[in-house]
């Protein structure tokens, strides 16, 4: 039997939980025995050439870009995880929710303390920029998803442990100090 | 007079006072029941409802609720768990809980409950409202996007005249914890400190003092909340 096939991606998020896969350090090894990547920031294959088992997303939708992506992993990988805060409910980004798009986007390029000069006061308009969303959204509000896993970032350990239970099937017994929202 | 009186948590034979709350007579008996507005021996506010228990078969407020002789008290029955870990949903999605940012975060007894319940995620969708944060007070923050009503700082934090500092604001929807300006400006340091500990989330924080404690050694990092009480008779 062929090996598990795994994606990730990062979309409104920081990459810190994409460095928290990394934290499962020398059983990184392991990792490459048990599963084979995809599509992944890990090995910079951008798009899918295969169909996947497994789906693997960091950070909320803040833009149609981050929808685009997350419908192409839907598509793509029999199983979608959220990977994290920011995922799960948004995280950071979305402390903007809330906030007319308008009101931020004029605090960011006209208003704010730390805008150089703007005289023309442009906004970002070109055509190849994705269009920001009226807030950032959980991933779950756009597409189904069938397991998460919390955290700030999510602690290596309940990565690490629910990846191996995902692909051995094996029971998960997560201990309490694993699951955290921070 | 308080009698002794006898009653049953889950089967489990427990003995208390009349006219004591089923709370706290079952904190006294080693049995924990999860409490967000309840504080013990303030008068009881029954607004949050995490602390919903059946008695004899019918769904009560274990904070408001004295016990009574020879009453059976369900308590972790696979069915509240589930309507606690409902109540614990509906609080995130309300208000704006963004942990990673918190001071609070550790020792919030919202997010502690999360953690006991294993939620992952919310089964409701995220409300995302917008709410002030007040920083007006010289010693206190007062972030309304965290409030959860549960009414502890306007039953607890009162002057010597026993006026609160703390009250509410607006209705229904528009409901929010304000804070009295002219009486926070006088307002004691160990006061403002008892404000921030009795907060059950990070809406009230003390000024100048947040993230004191590493990542790791924080009240509920590694020990679920309710873990006092259930290791009183172990």
């Amino acid at each position: 039997m062929s090996k598990p096939v795994i994606a990730t991606a990062s979309l409104a998020g920081c990459f810190g939980c994409h460095m928290s896969v990394l934290d499962i350090d020398d059983r990184i090894l392991k990792l490459i025995e048990l599963v084979e990547f995809n599509k992944s920031p890990i090995n910079d294959i951008k798009t899918f050439t295969k169909q996947c088992d497994i789906g693997i997303i960091e950070g909320g939708c803040c833009n149609t870009e981050n929808i685009h992506v997350l419908k192409d992993f839907r598509k793509n990988c029999k199983i979608l995880i959220s990977l994290g805060e920011c995922a799960i409910m948004g995280g950071l980004p979305a402390m903007r929710n809330g906030i007319p798009v308008k009101e931020c986007i004029e605090e960011a390029y006209l208003g704010g303390p730390t805008v150089g000069e703007n005289k023309e006061k442009i906004l970002p308009n070109d055509e190849e920029l994705p269009i920001i969303l009226d807030k950032v959204y959980p991933l779950h509000e756009i597409v189904k998803i069938d397991y998460y896993l919390p955290g700030c970032p999510p602690r290596a350990d309940l990565i690490w442990q629910a990846v191996v239970a995902l692909v051995t099937g094996d029971e998960l017994n997560i201990p309490y100090e694993l699951v955290k929202f921070d | 007079m308080s009698e002794k009186i006898k009653f049953t948590i889950d089967g489990k034979e427990c003995e208390g006072q009349t006219g004591q709350l089923i709370v706290d007579a079952a904190a006294d008996n080693g049995v924990y029941i999860p409490v967000l507005c309840h504080w013990r021996d303030v008068v009881p506010a029954g607004s949050c409802r995490i602390c919903t228990v059946k008695v004899n078969g019918r769904f009560m407020a274990a904070c408001t609720t004295p016990i009574e002789d020879a009453c059976s008290v369900e308590n972790n029955t696979p069915e509240l768990q589930d309507i606690r870990k409902a109540i614990v949903e509906m609080l995130f999605v309300e208000g704006n809980h963004f942990c990673p940012a918190c001071e609070k975060s550790g020792d919030c007894d919202l997010q502690a409950l999360g953690y006991r319940y294993q939620m992952m995620v919310p089964r409701f969708p995220y409300a995302f409202e917008r709410r002030e944060l007040d920083a007006e007070s010289p010693k206190i923050f007062l972030e309304k996007n965290r409030c959860i009503f549960c009414k502890r700082c306007i039953r607890m934090i009162k002057d010597e005249q026993g006026r609160s500092y703390f009250g509410f604001k607006g209705r229904g929807k528009h409901l929010e914890i304000a804070l009295d300006k002219k009486l926070a400006e006088n307002m004691s340091e160990e006061l403002a400190m008892e404000a921030m500990k009795i907060c059950p989330v990070g809406a009230i924080l003390r000024k100048e003092v947040g993230f004191a404690t590493p990542i790791g050694e924080r009240k509920y990092d590694n020990v679920p909340i309710g873990s006092d009480i259930e290791n009183l008779q172990k």
